[in-house]
């Protein structure tokens, strides 16, 4: 007797619906536990989250700083998952657009009109970001190599990368040592709407929007899905893939970068540590949650978001640590993984009668490798 | 270069290189099954920080080793699961073990001190060093080498016999066969799922054990993110050694040496290069892949193993 998996005739929609809601509910009960064990009602501790984190005014634009950046590369990672290219580097693409769009504005915006500093700096990060994307995209469609790694070994050289020039060359002279750039120059500031929370929201809306309308309503779009349904028949009807892949990966790098773009232009004003601080490896779990689909994204962006802003708020108030919310996130996340299965399969528990008993030591392996 | 300064130098390089080869190792048995996880980073830390703790509170460092080993091998059986039973993405399923390693380690480190209080700061019994007679005078190598704490002496017996298993016995043939062809493997009666769960598991202790050096040997006590990225390196180093348990010697040196030189250029205050110098490693590792990749042979050669994060089904065929 054993179990098997048996695909179902269609995808299951209720299976769909009920695993996120089995996936929330398991990782509450997991950190119920968690908090139970700290010595605090996990009731109260919920609470004072959920307040920290959308309580307010205040806490909700919090929130939307957080959730720029998650939004925007949530998206760069969608776009790239959607045709299968597991594009790790998102992080990597964030901190040379950051570091594009500083190095801009404090260096290269003297004698310019001061209305077109900043639209010229995010186009610089924007597109520096896609570049670093393009190397990893240029290296898998034309030599095959694995993207998994070569994406995520980048990350490291941009992430060494950007703390080398604020440590080093770009040092402020003026910052008593501190490691970190001088100020920006005020013409490369995204504008803020309320609080922190900048003009980076409307980016990642647009962005949503457009690329929704890509996605869904144009010949690429419908490439891009072939693509990654089905690759086979993708290069039966005669798509370009490796071409695909590479415009695919500049729009993907390019968000990553314009995630970065509005955390130097928008939050930091600066280039200082805190540039890096894992958005590009949440984005991933962003875009798997929100099912690649960029609508879902923002709203997931914007929910996870309030759990990094809310384990940080109860740390404040209650004095747990803030590592509540990351615990929480990959609470979330197994069930979720685990479950995708069940939409496209189901189990099935069957009776055999005659199992397979063969050994290997009567197949004559050794002789075939050794 | 001076004997003394190059005499330690090899030991810094040795205790820098301990965690990491661990870990690597680990990863190596995991991706010769077919089963990559990213989650290496996430197992470290919860090992270092359970290890640590335990440590503190009974005295013991055997238990502590040994809980910092299930703990790893535990949260490889999540990823294994999900991975082989559920045929979850492993690329997802294991950067959230990393995810939630870390958090969860974060979390324990400031809950399991006396009393509920944090761990960071506090001291606790460590590995010493134990210098084997005899050899531990040797000029030059015996005081780097062979005057090291017992998980270093450990990767001297495991290394060798992960080369000589891999290569030489019949488990080892079926781990690389169950990687390199599942399809076939399993048509011989080797069992895929079991095998890569159990290589992923072993994975898992090999990297807790790895953080447990890291919390009771190289840096004597629990900080926040004490791997500080060694579990990423690991994952650098498996393709940097293209699945080699002998090559990754040479690869875990090599970072090892790097952290071990950059001490140096810190004490002698130049941080310049420090940057370039560190980036080196992981330009090295794409290099390598592309080699790999665009070589043919060389990859037949090094066997790596070509159903790498490729779920395997049995019911899907013909």
């Amino acid at each position: 007797m054993r179990i098997v998996f048996e695909k179902r005739e269609r995808v299951s929609h209720t299976v769909r619906v009920l695993v996120p809601v089995i996936s929330l509910v398991f990782a509450l009960v997991f950190g119920a536990v968690l908090l139970l064990f700290s010595g605090v009602s996990p009731g109260a501790a919920y609470a004072a989250m959920a307040r920290g984190a959308f309580g307010s005014s205040r806490a909700l634009a919090e929130t939307f700083v957080k959730a720029i950046p998650l939004m925007l590369t949530g998206l760069a990672v969608a776009v790239a998952f959607r045709m299968l290219f597991w594009n790790i580097g998102a992080e990597g693409q964030l901190a040379m657009g950051g570091l594009t769009a500083a190095g801009v504005a404090l260096f290269a915006s003297e004698g310019l009109p001061s209305w077109s500093v900043l639209p010229i700096t995010i186009l610089a990060g924007t597109l520096a970001g896609a570049l670093w994307a393009a190397i990893p995209a240029a290296l898998r469609a034309y030599l095959g190599v694995n993207e998994v790694i070569t994406t995520l070994m980048m990350n490291y050289v941009a992430i060494l990368l950007v703390s080398h020039m604020y440590h080093g060359p770009w040092r402020d002279p003026a910052g008593y040592g501190f490691p970190g750039t001088a100020r920006l120059p005020e013409t490369a500031w995204l504008p803020r709407l309320y609080g922190r929370a900048h003009l980076g929201l409307f980016f990642a809306v647009v962005a949503a929007v457009v690329l929704w309308f890509v996605l869904q309503r144009t010949k690429w779009g419908f490439e891009l899905r072939i693509v990654g349904e089905n690759p086979e028949a993708a290069r039966y009807i005669g798509i370009d893939i490796p071409r695909l892949m590479l415009v695919a990966m500049l729009v993907s790098g390019g968000l990553a970068g314009l995630a970065g773009v509005c955390e130097v232009t928008g939050v930091m004003r600066r280039l200082q540590q805190g540039l890096t601080v894992g958005h590009g490896y949440t984005a991933i779990i962003v875009a798997w949650l929100a099912q690649l689909n960029p609508w879902a994204v923002l709203l997931v962006g914007f929910l996870l978001a309030g759990l990094l802003v809310g384990g940080d708020q109860i740390q404040m108030a209650m004095g747990l640590p803030a590592a509540v919310g990351l615990v929480l996130q990959g609470a979330l996340l197994f069930p979720m993984l685990g479950g995708a299965l069940f939409t496209e399969y189901r189990l099935r528990i069957v009776r055999t009668a005659t199992e397979d008993f063969r050994t290997p030591e009567e197949t004559g392996l050794e002789e075939a490798g050794s | 270069m001076s004997l003394p300064l190059l005499t330690s130098l090899i030991s810094i390089t040795v205790r820098a290189g301990t965690s990491l080869l661990y870990a690597t190792l680990g990863e190596i048995y995991a991706e010769r099954s077919g089963i990559l996880n990213l989650g290496v980073e996430g197992m470290m830390m919860l090992g270092a920080v359970t290890a640590f703790a335990v440590a503190f509170h009974t005295g013991s460092l055997a238990l502590a080793v040994l809980t910092a080993l299930l703990v790893g091998t535990a949260l490889a059986a999540v990823h294994a699961f999900l991975s082989v039973s559920l045929r979850a993405n492993q690329v997802v399923s294991g950067l959230t073990l990393t995810l939630f390693g870390t958090g969860l380690a974060s979390f324990l480190g400031q809950r399991l001190g006396p009393e509920g209080t944090r761990l960071v700061g506090l001291v606790g019994p460590a590995l010493d060093r134990l210098p084997i007679p005899y050899l531990s005078n040797l000029p030059l190598v015996g005081s780097s080498l062979f005057n090291q704490d017992l998980l270093t002496y450990g990767l001297y017996v495991g290394v060798p016999f992960a080369a000589w298993y891999l290569y030489k016995t019949r488990g080892g043939l079926y781990l690389r066969a169950v990687g390199e062809n599942p399809e076939t493997a399993d048509a011989m009666g080797i069992r895929v799922g079991l095998t890569r769960y159990l290589y992923t598991m072993l994975g898992g202790a090999l990297a807790g054990l790895g953080g447990a050096h890291l919390s009771l040997a190289y840096t004597r006590g629990w900080t926040e993110n004490i791997t500080g990225g060694r579990g990423w390196i690991a994952v650098a180093l498996v393709i940097f050694a293209m699945w080699d348990p002998l090559r990754a010697v040479v690869g875990a040196a090599l970072f090892g040496g790097i952290n071990a030189v950059q001490f140096r250029m810190q004490a002698a205050g130049t941080t310049v290069p420090a940057a370039l110098l560190n980036m080196f490693p992981y330009v090295a590792t794409i290099v390598v892949l592309v080699l790999i990749t665009w070589w043919e042979a060389l990859r037949k050669r090094v066997g790596a193993p070509a159903a790498l994060a490729i779920p395997y089904a049995r019911e899907e065929k013909g």
